[in-house]
């Protein structure tokens, strides 16, 4: 490897390194802590069956799942311009990329909360509990054990899927590193790091992941 | 104390209930006996609104419901009147045994934490779990699940406790236990109705045995009478077949 690969390389990887800590860590926890909470929503109205809400949940999912997320990103920005709705790059991503672990994690909720047995909730209402009472005390406790392994994997693809963000301008690291390798001409090398720097990143969650895995185990 | 008149309950095309009177008098211990399908856990669920039959009465202390048309309110009440034991015990899984005995008295009774904790290891005391109060149902056997059921259902001072099939779910060497808590507490004059398949034990802890079959009462009476000269041709059938298991 000759030294001004060696150099560029070298800088680069601070560079990139430093926008993932600027940009990509916000964007994901951001999106990922609103995502959560719009799961929570829609995976209860659905198990609650509350009527409306259950339809309009289920509308939602269907939606958001059955299209492409960088769609999904250049009908928020590209696209709502033209409707009179302006947002920044940075608010649009946030909101397409908790709408759209919303969904999915919802389905992992969901999931999770119908594998609860059904006695947990006829337990809870026969010592005198209510609906609520027993779902917030008994069953999303249960639920969401059940539930952090896919939620982890769903944090970890949300990580990846940042980069998209690269396609309505922000520049996170996938952007950072293609104006290097277009600037260098050092195409494969630029791209291989970014790679490396997101598999650095995707590796400290998945070792959280098990920690916080064995914690739960033990409780 | 508690009556129940003409219950009625099918799902879909079965009829699991077919006009079902029960009355229920302090201190009484009544065991329902019957062969599988008959109806006995329906009945009990329906007491307790875990299951909604589709009619019947209920008289709760001199107040009257409509048992198909009734309130949440009316059922909250109701259920906070009565206690229930599960099949497989249905103990909070997220929980220790003494926040299995505790929760229903600090959440739904909003007793303070101290004294519900109190109560909670009197009655885990009283079936012999106050050593394990800081266990996991994980970490218990079936007998000891079951035993932290009943401390659970004693804990919030019911006027009433139905057992749904307390020890079927129990391996055989662990169905003592439970029933000898039970026993305990037909002893003190807990009100209690039970569906069980234990007969000796309905022999000798209950005041009035019921015989279900085909969803309808056949034969109810004092145990001895039922144990040794039953009327109905179905009952004879039925404690038979027992006999002629015990005897192999």
């Amino acid at each position: 490897m000759n030294e001004r690969l060696m150099d560029i390389l070298i800088s680069s990887f601070g560079e990139i390194f430093m926008q993932g800590i600027k940009i990509t860590i916000p964007l994901t926890i951001i999106s990922f802590t609103l995502g959560l909470i719009l799961a929570l929503f829609t995976a209860i109205v659905q198990v609650a069956n509350i009527r409306i809400l259950k339809s309009l949940a289920r509308f939602y999912v269907w939606i958001i799942r059955g299209t492409p997320l960088i769609v999904q990103l250049f009908v928020i920005f590209y696209g709502l311009p033209s409707l009179g709705i302006i947002l920044d790059a940075f608010p649009a991503a946030i909101l397409v990329f908790s709408i759209n672990t919303g969904a999915y994690a919802s389905e992992t909720i969901r999931a999770a909360i119908e594998s609860v047995p059904k006695g947990q909730l006829e337990a809870g209402y026969c010592v005198g509990m209510s609906y609520v009472q027993t779902m917030r005390r008994i069953i999303l406790p249960q639920a969401l054990k059940t539930a952090f392994p896919p939620l982890s994997n769903s944090l970890i693809g949300l990580v990846k899927d940042t980069s998209l963000a690269a396609s309505i301008t922000i520049t996170e690291m996938f952007q950072v590193s293609q104006r290097i390798a277009a600037r260098t001409y050092e195409t494969f090398a630029l791209y291989c790091e970014v790679a490396l720097i997101y598999l650095i990143f995707c590796t400290v969650l998945t070792k959280l992941q098990t920690i916080c895995e064995k914690k739960l185990q033990i409780e | 104390m508690l009556e129940i008149k003409n219950v009625q309950k099918s799902f879909d095309d079965l009829k699991v209930l077919d006009g079902i009177d029960l009355t229920v008098e302090k201190k009484d211990v009544i065991c329902i006996l019957g062969p599988s399908g008959s109806g006995k856990t329906t009945l009990l669920r329906c007491m307790n609104y875990l299951t909604k039959a589709d009619a019947g009465e209920m008289i709760f202390d001199g107040e009257s419901f409509d048992m198909n048309h009734i309130s949440k309110n009316d059922i909250a009440r109701i259920r906070r009147k009565t206690a229930f034991v599960f099949q497989n015990y249905n103990l909070f899984r997220n929980k220790t045994a003494l926040e299995n005995v505790t929760e229903g008295l600090i959440i739904a009774r909003k007793m303070p934490k101290k004294e519900a904790e109190e109560i909670g290891m009197k009655a885990l005391t009283k079936v012999g779990m106050a050593d394990r109060f800081n266990y996991y149902p994980h970490q218990l056997s079936g007998g000891q699940q079951q035993r932290v059921g009943i401390a659970r259902a004693i804990a919030t001072d019911p006027e009433v406790i139905l057992f749904d099939e307390p020890t079927s779910a129990l391996d055989p060497e662990l169905i003592g236990e439970v029933l000898s808590v039970i026993k305990e507490l037909a002893k003190d004059g807990m009100t209690m109705v039970i569906v069980t398949h234990e007969m000796n034990f309905a022999r000798n802890v209950s005041t009035k045995v019921i015989f279900m079959d085909r969803g309808k009462i056949v034969e109810e009476g004092n145990p001895d009478d039922f144990f040794t000269s039953p009327k109905n041709e179905r009952t004879q059938q039925f404690l038979n077949s027992f006999k002629n298991r015990m005897e192999g």
